[in-house]
């Protein structure tokens, strides 16, 4: 099934000597889910706590969405390649897409009253809400990559049950 | 997603389960509520009640959703979230828009 899914590329737990998970998707709306539990597996293997993985795991979901639709045009040919990678108190997300790129300072403010009741038009809105820092950089020969940043705080390792046993 | 949908006192109660999310419950979410209009609901309650994850798809049927039922004279409000799908109708103020309850018994008699 994840053959079917993921065109090309890698998944691999992320540690702190290795701190790298890449995948490349093609631009259907199922590999949104797919990123994503690839993402939050790799978060929990670093005992990120629970809230933070799942904000983590939102703003990943909104920026795959986004670059599969908006950016890649819903393109099967087109790819979407996302980074994950952990650099000691901070997870850094990059998504790339294919496509021929936006200007930031036009996407309306989903707040204003004028756009409460829009369907559309929230992505970014959760992405930065969800992380600290988001920036849109856009390649010379096409593309935009947006990379999201989090600092996070790494829970304690679960005592063994011989630790337990001694409290 | 299947969502169920059942009736009480002349509305149609919706309850999506699990992700409203791109690709997996928006469309169905949308689909359930064509079908409680087409099928001559007016009034709609949805009890969001098991749904464990929601992203910006999902709150866009939602509007959508109102916008539609709103349109045609009728009322369309929410039940029974989860402080996850709380959080998120906080943060898009869409709170502010929608009629929330606590549980489906206030929110049904609310549409008396």
């Amino acid at each position: 099934m994840l053959g079917d899914l993921v065109n090309s590329g890698r998944s691999e737990a992320m540690t702190t000597s290795e701190p790298k998970v890449c995948l490349e998707i093609g631009s259907r709306t199922e590999n949104v889910e797919l990123v994503q539990i690839a993402v939050k597996a790799s978060l929990q293997q670093l005992r990120i706590d629970t809230e933070t993985s799942q904000a983590i795991g939102t703003a990943v979901r909104e920026a795959v969405a986004n670059a599969i639709q908006h950016g890649n045009g819903m393109d099967p040919d087109k790819q979407v390649r996302v980074e994950c990678s952990f650099d000691g108190d901070e997870v850094v997300i990059q998504v790339r897409d294919q496509g021929n790129g936006f200007d930031p300072k036009q996407v309306p403010d989903p707040l204003d009253p004028d756009n409460l009741m829009r369907p559309n038009g929230r992505g970014i809105f959760f992405m930065k809400k969800f992380m600290d820092d988001i920036q849109f950089s856009f390649e010379p020969a096409g593309g935009t990559v947006v990379t999201m940043r989090k600092r996070v705080t790494l829970q304690p390792p679960a005592a063994s049950q011989e630790e337990e046993d001694e409290r | 997603m299947k969502i169920a949908a059942r009736h009480s006192k002349g509305i149609t109660i919706l309850e999506p389960k699990g992700k409203i999310t791109i690709g997996i419950g928006d469309v169905a979410l949308r689909d359930a509520v064509h079908e409680a209009m087409d099928a001559g609901s007016e009034n709609i309650l949805i009890n969001l009640g098991d749904v464990t994850t929601i992203d910006s798809s999902g709150i866009g049927e939602l509007v959508s959703a109102y916008t539609t039922v709103t349109n045609r004279g009728g009322k369309l409000k929410l039940a029974n979230l989860p402080p996850k799908v709380q959080d998120i109708l906080q943060i898009t103020q869409l709170v502010t828009v929608f009629d929330v309850f606590s549980d489906e018994e206030e929110a049904l008699a609310s549409f008396e």
